[in-house]
């Protein structure tokens, strides 16, 4: 009972202290689903915004966060579609992962349009990279192994096949004229490091993944990036390497960290969420984490992201039939 | 001798009264999370690091407080092996077959002692090779790919049936339902579900963690019941004995502890091997080596001693390629590199000379945590062995309470507490028809593994499957495997007869 007199009295408080910033909507106590354990990606989002939310005085008390784990997502997505349909209070941590599993019916019965998307935080934008001693310098190059000989170059990830680090190659290697995006040769590891410890043990030729995870490798020198799937250049580290774009391939991947909430939530409350997680984005305290934490920027709210969420899943669901993975 | 002043840098960062106080705390939380099963270090360092985060800590200290947290649970891991037969995380679980019948015949104190000794070495010799080898092995992960990897877990599977000594059939029809376990959910390799019944829950697979709590301590609290409503014996009643340790068994358990140190190690140091694996290499090793009286299995210090310190020295190795390269060897160093990352430190190949302070910070903390959980562990004996004391009526309902708050806390999902009875059922099924649960638990765990090895080589080399065996390495470890499977078999025609004497069927189960 000592959680719900908290926030009660953080309520109070707030309206003491703010009585010109009362917005039409006011949730009380909130909660952020993280459908994954702790230490995850979907953990740190939530605690993360929680956090900096609670700092910038736009919520009222701490955010709860709570763990659900299950189905890559799918068992927060149910819980809410089935279960928390109405709730005004909470969000679900989402990325570009929970696109995915939505395009390719992952979640039985779940469609992007069951549950209002709110906005993005940031995204890790992917990159191509390939061993430092390899003889390949440009993404074009590689594109051209490709093509000459697709059993010739194996790429790595640390996605499962028809994951997010798949899908990136072969939305790149369509891009750059690839006919048959099948026949490109994809290796599944446990995560992003593990990946690239092959490309240096030489066990494969390519590497595709976000930035942040090859960052330390980059730095040192180890690995050679061939293209970073941005719009235009990013800056800090990466900012020596081209884009894709730059190269003649017209292909971004981004991999967005973001929120969704109920679908049946109501007009105020999307209102209150969606402006509140802009006003988030746009604060210094939220430019901060994104700098510690390598997050490139990616500003969507509201319809926007809507429009970009949908976008992603018509592409995705587009690749993933010609790979054969859904009819 | 650079090493050296690094490290002594490395001690002055963390002899300050801050980071000692956390480590304690670290030790202490970490033995506790250890010990209670369902909770092991992957989970127990992930629920902490919001903590770490609340409290504001600074890189250095979150990270004494978090991997006193890991080797502390690696010490506790064993205490509820010894005492109860569950294991309080998955490396424990080799330490059951040996500690539990110590713990029955009246030697649960010797068994603990010897078990934190055995941790302390384990842990010591693995931090050394943290300090001088760092570099060079990670050259030796590079060895290693897929094919490599491959071999590795066929010589784990080539010597499963060196575990339960009683009845192969059984062993090998235990080992198959692990394997089927391992197979539900997301297929790696094509991205299509197996086995999950178009039920999301299953679409990520069976925890090992819930399986691991299911079979051995809800089949435990199973049997407790049935032998309650029989009228049978409510408490145990098991002598404590000493609790210190025998010169004569500290003699005889310090070649098993060398050995296991070094094997442990290696699997800690090799990504996608992990401290499981190290301890069940270790353990069947040192059978192999040294069971001349097939004594292993019924209560052998040795086989205690020989996993202890195979999963600390591979928690310690595990730290190589996660500081060196980035990359987890474990699920608790998974965990501990996302705070890494979140401390905007970058694990790889620079991090050594870009952030000294924290790494150096970090081994010196490792050192102290080391000496810290010894001298916690040996005096808490006393303590630890009254749990035998507790009447069963009471310790099952905890066993039952702590099972389903641990699986519960981590995923909040009814769903994997049903999943965990229902293992539960299993497990005193497999228990009353004498099936190991042991190699149940490694087809979970290590089939998984092999079987993404196995694909991935034969994806990258376009379904030949000659690139297997194409470097010496492979080779080697495929000889060793090979070796490991006949050497039994052919030799078992020498000894058979003397074997067959005394003992009938399994010591693993039941009581």
């Amino acid at each position: 009972m000592k959680h719900v007199n908290f926030a009660k009295a953080a309520v109070i408080i707030a309206g003491l202290t703010l009585p010109g910033a009362a917005v039409a909507f006011d949730p009380g106590a909130t909660e952020c689903i993280a459908p994954a354990n702790p230490g995850g990606g979907w953990d740190f989002t939530c605690r993360q915004v929680g956090k900096t939310l609670q700092d910038l005085g736009l919520i009222s008390g701490t955010m709860q966060v709570t763990n659900l784990t299950g189905g890559s997502g799918g068992v927060a997505f149910a819980q809410i579609t089935n279960k928390r349909n109405e709730d005004n209070n909470v969000i679900v941590a989402a990325s570009s992962a929970t696109a995915t599993r939505l395009a390719q019916g992952a979640f039985p019965g779940g469609t992007m349009d069951q549950v209002r998307w709110i906005g993005s935080v940031g995204a890790d934008y992917g990159i191509i990279a390939v061993a430092a001693d390899s003889s390949v310098d440009t993404l074009p190059q590689l594109i051209d192994q490709v093509k000459a000989d697709p059993s010739s170059v194996a790429f790595a990830g640390g996605s499962a096949v028809g994951g997010w680090d798949h899908l990136k190659v072969l939305s790149m290697a369509k891009k750059a004229g690839v006919e048959d995006v099948r026949t490109v040769k994809y290796v599944a590891f446990e995560g992003g490091g593990e990946a690239i410890t092959q490309l240096l043990a030489g066990s494969i030729q390519a590497f595709t993944g976000d930035a942040s995870e090859a960052k330390g490798f980059v730095d040192s020198g180890d690995i050679k990036v061939l293209a970073v799937l941005a719009p235009e250049r990013m800056e800090g580290d990466f900012a020596n390497f081209p884009t894709a774009k730059e190269q003649g391939i017209d292909a971004v991947g981004a991999n967005w960290r973001g929120f969704y909430g109920p679908g049946g939530m109501s007009e105020e409350a999307y209102d209150y969420w969606a402006q509140n997680l802009k006003t988030l984005y746009d604060s210094p305290e939220w430019k901060q984490v994104m700098e510690t934490n390598g997050i490139a920027p990616l500003d969507l709210s509201g319809e926007a992201f809507q429009e970009y969420v949908a976008a992603s899943v018509d592409e995705i669901q587009t690749l993933s039939r010609e790979i054969g993975l859904i009819k | 001798m650079e090493a050296l002043s690094s490290l002594g840098d490395g001690f002055i960062v963390a002899l300050s009264v801050q980071n000692l106080l956390l480590a304690a705390i670290g030790c202490l939380l970490g033995t506790i999370i250890g010990a209670l099963p369902g909770l092991g270090p992957s989970n127990g360092v992930a629920i902490l690091i919001p903590l770490a985060f609340s409290l504001g800590l600074g890189a250095t200290p979150a990270l004494i407080l978090l991997t006193s947290v890991y080797y502390g649970a690696m010490y506790g891991g064993r205490i509820s092996s010894i005492l109860l037969n569950i294991p309080g995380d998955e490396p424990a679980m080799m330490t059951c077959l040996d500690g539990y019948p110590m713990a029955r015949a009246g030697r649960a104190g010797e068994a603990l002692a010897i078990s934190g000794i055995a941790s302390f070495v384990g842990a010591f010799f693995a931090t050394w090779g943290l300090v001088f080898l760092a570099p060079q092995l990670v050259d030796v992960a590079l060895l290693f790919g897929p094919a490599e990897y491959f071999a590795l877990f066929a010589l784990a599977f080539a010597t499963i049936g060196g575990v339960a000594a009683s009845n192969q059939m059984k062993s090998l029809l235990a080992t198959g339902f692990g394997l089927l376990i391992a197979m539900v959910g997301v297929d790696q390799q094509t991205g299509v579900t197996r086995f999950s019944f178009n039920n999301v829950h299953f679409y990520d697979g069976i925890d090992f963690l819930v399986v691991i709590v299911g079979l051995f301590a809800l089949s435990e609290v199973f049997i407790f019941l049935e032998h309650r409503s029989g009228g049978g014996m409510d408490t145990h009643s098991v002598p404590l004995g000493r609790t210190t340790v025998t010169k004569k068994d500290l003699v005889d358990t310090t070649p098993a502890m060398a050995r296991s140190t070094v094997v442990g190690f290696i699997a800690g140091v090799l990504p996608g091997a992990g401290a499981s694996l190290g301890s069940f290499l270790a353990y069947t090793l040192e059978k192999k080596v040294s069971d001349k009286n097939k004594t292993f299995g019924k209560g052998d210090p040795r086989g205690v001693a020989a996993p202890e310190a195979g999963n600390n020295a591979a928690a310690g190795g595990a730290l190589v390629p996660m500081l060196a390269l980035g990359v987890p060897g474990s699920g608790t160093t998974a965990v501990l590199l996302s705070l890494l990352l979140a401390l905007n430190i970058t694990p790889g190949p620079l991090l050594f000379q870009q952030n000294p302070d924290v790494v150096w910070g970090l081994i010196a903390a490792l050192f102290i945590a080391n000496i810290m959980l010894l001298a916690l562990n040996l005096p808490l004996i006393k303590l630890f062995v009254k749990v035998l004391q507790v009447p069963t009526r009471y310790l099952m309902p905890a066993v039952a309470m702590i099972s389903f708050v641990g699986v519960y806390g981590i995923s909040g999902s009814t769903f994997d507490l049903l999943v965990m009875i229902a293992f539960g059922v299993i497990g005193w099924l497999f228990r009353k028809l004498d099936i190991p649960l042991v190699p149940i638990i490694l087809g979970v765990l290590l089939g998984k593994l092999m079987e993404a090895n196995l694909r991935r080589e034969l994806t990258i080399s376009d379904g030949d499957w000659w690139a297997l065996i194409d470097s010496p390495l492979a080779i080697g470890i495929w000889l060793f495997a090979v070796a490991g499977f006949v050497a039994p078999i052919v030799l078992g025609r020498f000894f058979r007869v003397k074997e067959k004497q005394p003992f009938d069927g399994e010591t693993l189960d039941t009581d």
